[in-house]
């Protein structure tokens, strides 16, 4: 563990993902101590261009909403939405995975082909299917975007399990007498846990990607303000306001970015020996 | 050739379970929507009896028990009947195919940039690894890939179309030019440059950062030694010696993406008003017409298999050692 810190803390590159992610995370709590009201409210003069007011200092949209309040409570939005919509994806992909791996034979053959199945259906189309037709919300989106993401986490445990499956220390667990459900959660999936939380940082970032293009789409939840949703409307307003479009775009860029960062830096520092690949 | 034609044959049959399962997958999901197309139509009209919409539902077999219903529902796909759009008064499979073209069109052009391109510049970085410009490409391409691929379109919009006037916004082709032979293909091709470059980008990304990780392995290797210790240039061990055997993961990657490239031509296509398939489901969304929308899901599922298909029988063109069949 104190290698892995070691390692991690010399890796520059992820150490600023550590940054700007503490950054976006502040702008995600503060937003309710910040703008305590709804960032929905029109609360300046419409088209106000960022740096002209101080009271708003990134500017308001074509309604006169505060661009920053919007910052601040995307910020929420994406942040909450692309963590949990990981932990389903990861629940749901762990699960069927390690069940393939550890039994194999014909439940490996099953669950295989059902993961093929949702690998073929293209992933953003699918979510997009799945938010339209049980109406957008969060709840929707979040499980939408963990049922399009979970087959490669499923694909990952289950390869790790089928290597782990018959070393000797899993065998010695059968000979005592243990569990499946004991040896699968308690000595398999610890040992399996390095690269499956290396995809689920990587995955956070494209589940905040795609809840993006479906509020740009107009399939956010209507009650919450998204990044993606301020770039969707501000695009009606592109050649007089471009500001309201490039702001929210930017900060979808850094989060995103620095997600990627983070899980470069957490696979280079658990696996040393692929450094500089 | 028979060989290949065999191959083929067997890889379709293949696909067919895959293609049942998702059909089942749609019929689910159409029973899980709110309103079936009785509700709607009849919504349509402005209301309606309830004696109309008994007859509607039993016109389009509604009042039958579930799994009828499902039989009849796969049936139908088989023959490639997808149902009909009440909105565009059209069959869903004709509505489709002939919206089909641009997609493929935009995709080919996306794809091709960001294979070309990636490779490229994979292989300039990995040739000049941590050094310069091995960096600024490795920048580029962390930047490129973390960058939401509407936004992008919008930015290019401003840059290219409203500040520089270079190129058109929106379209596939000018409105009211009746152009034809080279203009015509000029007018296309012009059109399709931003929408194009803006598909490309993130893919060209992971290409780059792919084919350079790629290329580093490989130098790695015994006969890479071999190749420099018997006096050759390193040019010629870059691009004889090592890149083709680099290429090889780069095409299964090709394979993997081709779904997430369909669902990039939904934002692309709909930010540059091209009008495809993803256009297409954009409008299917806002219309509530689940019909079109599943038929879209269905087609572009199949879309993803045959693709694939044709890029495993690249992959044996490529690998020798690998034999179709």
């Amino acid at each position: 563990m104190k290698d892995f810190l070691r390692r991690f803390a010399r890796n520059k590159a992820a150490i600023g993902g550590v940054v700007i992610l503490l950054v976006v995370i502040a702008l995600a709590l503060l937003a309710p101590v910040l703008y305590p009201d709804s960032p929905w409210d029109m609360v300046a003069e419409p088209f106000l261009v960022p740096g002209a007011d101080r009271a708003h200092p990134l500017g308001s949209d074509m309604m006169g909403r505060d661009l920053a309040a919007g910052i601040f409570h995307g910020a929420r939005v994406s942040l909450v939405i692309g963590i949990v919509a990981t932990l389903v994806a990861l629940a749901v992909g762990v699960t069927i995975g390690a069940i393939a791996g550890y039994y194999g034979g014909w439940v490996d053959n099953a669950l295989m082909r059902v993961t093929e199945l949702f690998q073929t259906i293209p992933a953003f189309i699918f979510a997009i299917v799945l938010v339209s037709i049980f109406q957008p919300s969060v709840t929707s989106i979040v499980l939408a975007i963990g049922t399009v993401s979970w087959p490669p986490v499923a694909r990952l445990t289950r390869s790790e399990f089928l290597t782990l499956r018959s070393r000797e220390f899993v065998q010695a667990c059968i000979t005592i007498g243990m569990g499946d459900l004991r040896i699968i959660v308690l000595h398999v999936l610890p040992n399996a846990l390095a690269p499956i939380i290396v995809t689920g940082s990587l995955m956070v970032a494209t589940a905040i990607l795609t809840e993006a293009g479906l509020a740009f789409l107009g399939l956010g939840d209507p009650n919450v303000m998204s990044w993606g949703t301020i770039i969707g409307a501000g695009r009606d307003v592109l050649r007089t306001a471009a500001y309201v479009t490039a702001i929210p775009g930017i900060a979808i860029l850094l989060t995103v970015l620095a997600l990627n960062l983070v899980g470069e830096g957490l696979n280079d520092a658990l696996n040393p020996k692929l450094k500089n690949r | 050739m028979p060989r290949v034609v065999r191959y083929l044959a067997w890889r379709l049959l293949q696909a067919i379970p895959i293609v049942a399962g998702i059909a089942v997958f749609n019929f689910m999901l159409l029973q899980f929507a709110p309103g079936d197309a009785a509700d709607v139509l009849a919504g349509e009209a402005g209301g309606a009896t309830p004696e109309y919409i008994a007859q509607l539902k039993a016109r389009f077999g509604l009042d039958q028990p579930v799994p009828v219903q499902l039989g009849k529902y796969l049936w139908n796909v088989a023959r490639l009947d997808l149902g009909f759009s009440f909105r565009h008064n059209m069959p869903v499979v004709d509505l489709i195919l002939s919206r089909l073209p641009a997609t493929l069109l935009l995709m080919g052009a996306a794809i091709v940039l960001a294979f070309s391109l990636g490779v490229l510049l994979g292989v300039t970085a990995a040739r000049h690894v941590n050094r310069p410009l091995d960096t600024i490409i490795s920048v580029g391409a962390l930047l490129a890939y973390a960058t939401p691929i509407f936004w992008i379109g919008l930015m290019m919009i401003l840059l290219f179309s409203v500040q520089l006037g270079w190129l058109p916004s929106s379209g596939m082709r000018t409105i009211g030019a009746d152009l034809t032979g080279l203009g015509y293909v000029i007018d296309i091709a012009r059109h399709l440059v931003l929408p194009a470059t803006a598909l490309s980008l993130f893919f060209m990304a992971l290409y780059t950062r792919l084919m350079r990780a790629s290329m580093l392995e490989v130098y790695s290797l015994d006969y890479v030694t071999t190749a420099r210790a018997k006096g050759l240039t390193e040019r010629r061990v870059a691009f004889k010696h090592v890149l083709r055997n680099a290429l090889l993961p780069m095409v299964t990657m090709l394979g993997l993406q081709i779904g997430s490239m369909l669902g990039g031509s939904v934002l692309v296509e709909t930010v540059f008003g091209w009008p495809g398939l993803g256009r297409l489901a954009f409008e299917a969304v806002f219309q509530r017409d689940n019909n079109l929308l599943l038929g879209i899901l269905l087609l572009s599922s199949v879309l993803v298999v045959f693709i694939n298909v044709v890029i495993d029988l690249t992959y044996a063109r490529l690998d020798p050692r690998i034999e179709v069949g």
